[in-house]
């Protein structure tokens, strides 16, 4: 954990319409980090992580990511969003290539480099999630737990600083569920600063540094992932985690 | 009846032959043009900026609830004008098929850009957002994600489209311009062969579209596996 | 650009009488109201009978039905016109070619071959339509209906119609409007409804722009008529529940 946060989240306030979503959130992730973020359903924690590579925008506050602040008109999104990877809760693969084009294209359009460098990469990374022998299959020929990895192959190509994860195994059967979080417990074993949100508590203990509660649109909780597992301050968190727990 | 067989019809190829391919030519770039404009329309349709959503709305509802017909006649009069006023030369090609053929793009292009706008929107927002995620612009996320996912959908229906197009360019006879049916209607006319000839036009009209949307079913089919 | 602009051409003489331009333009309009009328009623009657047969079991039915709209809907609407105008009068009895030709003036005859054509024509595009909406129905619906002991043909009056009009009334209003657009066709088989109407006074009066801005104006009043006319049948026959949301 080094000195200069790689992203910082400061007194964020979002609302759509009249309707608050968030309140106040503030907080800072160091590189290697790895926060997990959970809460109920409506909390916002899909807002908050949507928020952090500007899919999301927000009315009051500022985020600054690996010194990049989103509230300063001049910066350059897709710059920024080309170093920040995210992966959804859909896996949102593009249907219309091939495995190799999905992680490829990117690379090429958006970073510059040349076809066989973004192949080279590309490959690596598939390799890298146990999916080569798939690469010049489509989307649709793979099962949702190999189209998640794929996923992630492909926000890795682009050399991410931070990886964002939005509920990542939550549309998954549970038999592909965990492959999905072998590959992100690797990725964190690496020192990759990782932000996810999620329900599986497991994950959270095996390799989160932190874990954020959020509810009703605030941080409730912001701790060590020890102090969060074994003493949560909050009556809230206390609830919420005796009901995923019993499970 | 008598006189239609083989003699009359080789003679008469020649006419009918010019007029087809002016059918086809107007076809042809009433389909690309009209696909052309109606993209832009549609971006410019679904565009957050609300004069140009305006504008797009205004066009496709005036050139929906005029008749083709009207349009033809209209721009045989105004395209030779605007030229005029825009160059301060004189048209002097074509004007007939010129003006139809403007007519054509500008009048298609408004249904084009529903079947197009219903195309984009039928992508969900999760595939902008992983373009975005990946560092896309609005320009590079439509252009390799989102549109040729929505051409591969609305093919079909762009297909048809072209298909009502196709017979929709029988209308030019309203200015004067020979298509392959008003072509048929003329020879058949000069040699008292009215009803041979209406029925020949009919019957070719008739397989070609046949056939076309026998082929736009079949691609539906394949489409949706 | 020498044009004289003359927006108030409309109202100058036409030469004739007491009449102005605003006359002949009514007139247009008239015969376009009788012909896109008459060929709605003829399109709704057998549209709606080809639609059904189009969803009955009946092998047959389907058949003579596809048939149909195979044929009506891949032949150019012109081309038809010309067929019932020129073409089909050759085949009538006796009796009524002799009324057809002798007793009935031209402008109506060819009113009459303008709207059964027309009617014909939007006939097929209803069958669609309403075997589309009949196919949306849950198959429970008829399987109740059954159930309860109907025949078919209560099953489908009590039933399927009432759903399924209700849910086709968005796209039949635009079957509509289309049907009075087409309507303009007619004029290129020597009816005179508007747009000839049109054609001949920018002829006499030259003032060509003035004269397509008010066709269209007059076109695009018609066809805000005609859908506000269908919205009022939407509400009328909502029921609570009933998918009449939704436009697409």
């Amino acid at each position: 954990m080094s000195d200069k946060p790689m992203i910082e989240i400061k007194a964020v306030n979002k609302w759509y319409g009249q309707f608050q979503v968030l309140t106040d959130c503030s907080t800072s992730i160091s590189k290697g980090d790895v926060v997990v973020v959970c809460g109920p359903s409506g909390s916002g924690k899909s807002t908050l992580i949507k928020c952090v590579n500007g899919l999301e925008p927000f009315q009051q506050g500022d985020i600054v990511v690996n010194g990049v602040s989103l509230a300063d008109p001049k910066t350059d999104m897709p710059k920024l969003r080309s170093r920040v990877g995210m992966v959804f809760q859909n896996f949102e693969l593009f249907p219309h290539w091939s495995i190799k084009q999905n992680l490829t294209v990117a690379q090429v359009k958006v970073l510059g480099r040349s076809q066989a460098e973004a192949e080279k990469k590309g490959l690596a990374y598939l390799d890298r999630v146990g999916l080569s022998a798939h690469v010049h299959k489509y989307p649709a020929e793979l099962s949702g737990g190999q189209q998640q990895r794929v996923a992630i192959a492909r926000a890795l190509s682009m050399d991410p600083v931070v990886m964002l994860f939005d509920e990542p195994t939550s549309a998954l059967d549970p038999e592909m569920v965990q492959e999905v979080l072998d590959v992100m417990v690797g990725l964190a074993k690496e020192g990759m600063t990782m932000m996810c949100v999620t329900h599986e508590m497991g994950f959270a203990r095996q390799v989160a540094s932190r874990v954020i509660f959020m509810d009703q649109g605030k941080i409730e909780e912001d701790a060590t992932s020890e102090e969060f597992f074994t003493t949560p301050r909050g009556e809230r968190a206390q609830h919420f985690l005796s009901k995923i727990l019993n499970n | 009846m008598n006189g239609f067989n083989w003699a009359e019809l080789s003679t008469a190829m020649p006419g009918l032959m010019q007029g087809l391919g002016v059918t086809l030519r107007l076809l042809a770039m009433g389909v690309a043009g009209g696909i052309v404009i109606g993209t832009f329309l549609a971006l410019a349709r679904l565009s957050s900026i609300k004069f140009l959503s305006t504008l797009a709305k205004m066009y496709v509802n005036y050139f929906r609830s005029v008749p083709l017909l009207l349009v033809l006649i209209w721009f045989y009069y105004a395209v030779p004008m605007i030229f005029t006023l825009v160059t301060g030369d004189y048209l002097t090609i074509d004007v007939a098929f010129t003006s139809c053929a403007v007519a054509f793009m500008l009048f298609e292009a408004a249904y084009f850009s529903e079947v197009v706008r219903a195309g984009i929107q039928s992508i969900s927002k999760g595939q902008f957002n992983a373009a975005y995620a990946l560092g896309m612009t609005y320009p590079q996320a439509m252009r390799l994600v989102i549109l040729p996912q929505a051409f591969r959908k609305m093919l079909p229906l762009i297909l048809q489209q072209s298909i009502i197009l196709f017979q929709d360019t029988t209308l030019v006879a309203a200015i004067g311009l020979v298509d392959f049916f008003r072509a048929s209607y003329v020879r058949g006319d000069l040699m008292n062969l009215l009803t041979p000839y209406i029925i020949l036009a009919g019957a070719m009209y008739f397989v070609v579209s046949s056939l076309a949307m026998l082929g736009v079913k079949q691609l539906q089919k394949r489409l949706r596996v | 650009m020498n044009y004289a602009w003359n927006w108030g051409v409309l109202w100058d003489k036409t030469g004739i009488g007491n009449e102005i331009y605003l006359n002949w333009i009514l007139i247009g309009l008239g015969w376009l109201f009788a012909i896109g009328g008459i060929a709605w009623l003829i399109a709704m009657v057998l549209g709606t009978v080809l639609g059904i047969m189009r969803t009955l079991p009946s092998k047959t039915a389907n058949r003579i039905a596809s048939a149909y709209v195979t044929l009506f809907r891949n032949v150019p609407l012109l081309v038809q016109l010309f067929i019932w105008y020129y073409v089909m009068p050759d085949f009538l009895p006796a009796g009524v070619k002799n009324w057809w030709f002798n007793d009935l003036a031209p402008n109506t005859s060819a009113m009459i071959s303008a709207s059964i054509g027309l009617g014909l024509f939007t006939a097929a595009r209803i069958c669609e339509q309403v075997r589309t909406g009949i196919q949306a129905l849950p198959k429970g619906q008829t399987h109740a209906a059954y159930a309860l002991g109907f025949n078919t043909r209560q099953v489908y009056r009590e039933v399927l119609l009432p759903q399924a009009f209700r849910m086709i009334l968005p796209p039949l209003g635009s079957e509509l409007t289309n049907c009075f657009k087409n309507a303009s066709v007619a004029s290129l088989v020597g009816v005179i409804e508007l747009i000839s109407q049109v054609k001949t006074i920018a002829e006499y009066t030259q003032s060509n722009l003035e004269i397509y801005t008010y066709a269209t104006l007059i076109y695009m009043v018609v066809n805000i008529s005609l859908l506000m006319f269908m919205g009022f049948l939407e509400r009328r026959f909502r029921v609570p529940g009933l998918m009449s949301e939704g436009k697409s």
